[in-house]
């Protein structure tokens, strides 16, 4: 049944990637990512990967489809024509595709518990962790204990992506180069009496804003018992203030959060990740050893975690926020499109 | 427990016909309001049957909550998203089947 369940999906998954390459509509191809996302995340609840799936759907499905609907806006939403011809493209892909394939055959058989991945290093962390680090969750242990510096390394990544959108674009702010008026159009496409007439939107977002920001918190602090932590947490409140930039207009979310406190945010969480790696350096272990934050070198590890899943959370939240402000403050500029 | 798993699976049923009818008006309907009518149709009620089955399928402990919020979650969130397509629809100029009918009575 589990064998049929994920068969389908792969075929689902396999024919939403060649509607995507055969669709000149990009508005559609958005969506069928956003589904394509979705799919991909029921593939990881199949094969218990809760985690993943949570990330995947959160991630894929959510912000990057908003992200990539505010880039539309901006680019216009039919794909050009392409002149080249697809041959050489073609017979590229074609020998990368065999070359793959004829890879997968050395692979080991799937979901046999002699694969190697199976004995390497799972077998020590799913006996030694529980006494080590004491988490519920093993794979908050493994993604923030003992894999800590690669995960410091994400939310570098995470960082500098929106390092690199905010030197491409910037944030239009209400004192830049544009004139007010310029400013009106880029923030709130909807003049006043398109604004009364959201009431039920506008009703239904103050309702719900509230607890997806309550969701938020309590995905980033129960990450250690269940599935969630600081990536799935910082895009959910995410989620929650672009839902109020698009209902309310961008000109009230920067009152409440600031795109320059947003950057400040940003550089924070990073900071307090590797704070914590060098407090621990200073207490005398290695970098990002929490056993040396508590006497107790359990406790040192929660408190660890906890903080360095903060970093991560608020790093995620500050920087999906910033690039939603850079691509949605472009909107009304008059030399767009 | 036995009613208990009879119910259930009722309203599971229940929550599959609709959510496969849903499916079916979604591509057999003339134009994009009534299919508007056969996504909503699928968001709200087969999700309501759907997630009322499986409420009596937990042992009732936190599992119970959790589907509960995302009862109320569902609820009020998939006719607002119905509501705000149909009303974009109609913000970009879309008429209705009768709308339609008439303008191209008018002129003859």
């Amino acid at each position: 049944m589990a064998v049929l369940i994920d068969l389908v999906l792969l075929a689902m998954l396999a024919l939403t990637a060649l509607r995507i390459i055969f669709l000149k509509d990009l508005f559609a191809v958005v969506m069928l990512f956003s589904i394509y996302s979705f799919l991909s995340a029921l593939i990881f609840v199949s094969l218990d990967a809760v985690d993943v799936a949570f990330t995947e759907a959160s991630v894929g499905a959510g912000i990057s489809t908003v992200l990539m609907l505010v880039t539309l806006v901006l680019t216009g939403r039919t794909e050009k024509e392409n002149p080249h011809s697809s041959l050489l493209p073609l017979v590229v892909v074609l020998v990368t595709g065999a070359a793959l394939i004829y890879g997968t055959l050395d692979m080991p058989p799937f979901g046999d518990a002699n694969n190697p991945v199976h004995q390497h290093v799972a077998p020590r962390y799913i006996e030694e962790s529980p006494k080590e680090v004491g988490l519920p969750n093993m794979v908050t242990s493994v993604l923030a204990s003992y894999r800590g510096f690669d995960t410091l390394g994400e939310t570098a990544v995470v960082f500098s992506a929106a390092i690199g959108v905010l030197a491409l674009l910037g944030v239009r702010r209400r004192d830049d180069e544009g004139t007010k008026e310029n400013f009106k159009v880029a923030e709130d496409p909807s003049p006043d009496e398109d604004f009364t007439a959201h009431h039920v939107l506008r009703v239904v977002a103050k309702l719900i804003i509230p607890l997806v920001i309550l969701f938020a918190l309590y995905v980033q602090f129960h990450g250690d018992f269940g599935p969630g932590g600081g990536f799935q947490a910082g895009v959910i409140a995410a989620a929650a203030f672009i839902l109020y930039a698009l209902v309310f207009g961008l000109r009230l979310c920067y009152e409440v959060v600031s795109p320059k406190f947003l950057q400040i945010m940003a550089a924070l969480g990073v900071l307090l990740y590797a704070g914590v790696g060098l407090f621990s350096m200073m207490k005398g272990g290695q970098f990002l050893d929490y056993n040396q934050l508590a006497a107790d070198p359990i406790a040192g590890q929660h408190y660890g975690i906890i903080i360095i899943e903060l970093g991560v959370g608020i790093t995620v939240f500050a920087v999906m926020l910033s690039i939603f402000y850079a691509f949605a403050s472009q909107v009304g500029r008059p030399n767009a499109k | 427990m036995l009613v208990m798993d009879i119910i259930s699976s009722i309203l599971l049923i229940a929550g599959v016909f609709f959510g496969l009818s849903g499916a079916i008006g979604l591509f057999r309907f003339p134009d994009f309001f009534t299919r508007v009518h056969a996504a909503s149709v699928t968001d709200s009620i087969a999700a309501l049957f759907i997630v009322s089955g499986l409420l009596l399928q937990t042992s009732f402990d936190l599992n119970t909550a959790k589907l509960l919020f995302i009862l109320l979650f569902l609820m009020i969130t998939s006719p607002t998203a119905s509501h705000a397509l149909a009303k974009s629809a109609r913000h970009g100029g879309l008429l209705t089947l009768a709308e339609k009918k008439q303008d191209q009575k008018e002129p003859n």
